[in-house]
């Protein structure tokens, strides 16, 4: 798990790297487009901000009413069977449906739990492989007005089932927990 | 979507804070939240552009479609009823370089053009396609290689190393796309051809 730990401290000078030589070789004003980037970047941040209030004011009624301890407490009997930590349960559901509430909950288990505890870590992990995937369903189908989506939605919930599963015992062996 | 996943949230979070008696710590949170979202947006801001700019680097001299070429193999076995080097899968593969490299914004207006390409080979027009069904598949799958977000997320909430979940991440990425694929090829397997 050593190897894992170097490459996470590898790959973004690598692709850092990468880039500019690629940039360079194929004679890119590269310092125009990185700027021009930049405010894409600083656009679509802009852009998620209201959302991002809105979601978080949410989520901050969900904790201090205690409704999402109540919701942990309820469900730790049926996920302490395999070691899934149950404060991650609302995360993973609210995964599926929308990538700013789970935003939201993200930064609310990092702030009472701290980004580099078991789950904080776990749950960085369980987002990176994990997706919106009825949200970008019904984005994607509705573009084209097709509406038996067949086997889409339960092969897009198993893939990301596992992605959920591979996290938590891949956070437990990098980590050494 | 939305409107009924916020709106459950909020009616929610008061209803129970009444009954926990917390309606003052309710208030409280709605006004810290709120601010913790701006200072939150603020401090990405610099994350997020920095990373941007790289990838508009990355786009401009020629990578993002290069890589898109050497996809080719994978697209075949991906999808075997679509014609090579036509326009589906030219976006196609538009779209899953984008997801991977975590280019949002190259990613959805590629995505949709691609199911535009593959509605006009689909005989039946209401009914997914196992293109589509396959594209949509893996895509959701999660194919981002590296998780810029989560990490800005990271380092606003003091991590000491807000990158070291990379490698892992990857890992667990790469999980669910295994699932996803080998999921998507069974049921492929066993439905019907389309007809129209």
């Amino acid at each position: 798990m050593k190897a894992l730990m170097f490459f996470s401290d590898f790959i973004i000078p690598g692709v850092f790297l990468l880039i500019i030589l690629s940039g360079l070789k194929n004679r890119v004003d590269i310092y125009k487009s990185f700027t021009e980037g930049a405010v894409d970047g600083f656009r679509t941040v802009v852009g998620i901000m209201p959302t991002l209030i809105g979601l978080m004011v949410a989520v901050g009624f969900l904790r201090a009413s205690g409704a999402l301890n109540m919701l942990s407490r309820a469900l730790a009997p049926a996920t302490g069977l395999i070691g899934f930590p149950p404060e991650a349960v609302p995360l993973a559901l609210m995964r599926l449906v929308s990538s700013s509430a789970s935003a939201g909950l993200l930064l609310d288990l990092y702030k009472t739990h701290g980004p580099d505890s078991f789950l904080g870590r776990f749950v960085s992990v369980m987002m990176s492989s994990t997706e919106t995937v009825f949200y970008t369903m019904s984005v994607y189908f509705m573009s084209v007005k097709v509406t038996k989506t067949r086997y889409t939605l339960a092969s897009a919930l198993i893939a990301n089932l596992a992605g959920i599963i591979g996290a938590l015992f891949i956070t437990k062996a990098a980590f050494g927990y | 979507m939305l409107n009924f996943v916020w709106g459950f949230m909020i009616i929610v979070g008061v209803v129970a804070a009444a009954f926990t008696g917390s309606l003052n710590p309710l208030t409280n949170a709605a006004v810290s939240s709120a601010q913790d979202a701006v200072s939150l947006c603020v401090k990405m801001l610099g994350i997020i552009a920095m990373w941007s700019g790289m990838m508009k680097i990355a786009e401009d001299s020629g990578l993002v479609p290069a890589l898109a070429g050497k996809m080719s193999p994978l697209l075949r076995f991906l999808f075997p009823n679509l014609p090579p080097g036509g326009p589906a899968v030219k976006y196609i593969s538009a779209n899953f370089i984008a997801n991977i490299l975590g280019i949002g914004w190259a990613a959805t207006p590629a995505g949709l053009k691609a199911m535009e390409e593959l509605q006009k080979l689909n005989p039946r027009k209401d009914a997914a396609t196992k293109s589509m069904c396959m594209f949509l598949i893996f895509n959701m799958s999660s194919l981002q290689l590296v998780s810029v977000n989560i990490i800005a997320y990271r380092a606003e909430c003091g991590s000491k190393n807000p990158a070291e979940i990379i490698g892992a991440g990857l890992l667990a990425t790469l999980v669910s796309t295994a699932a996803a694929v080998l999921c998507a090829k069974i049921f492929e397997a066993l439905a019907p051809e389309e007809r129209s």
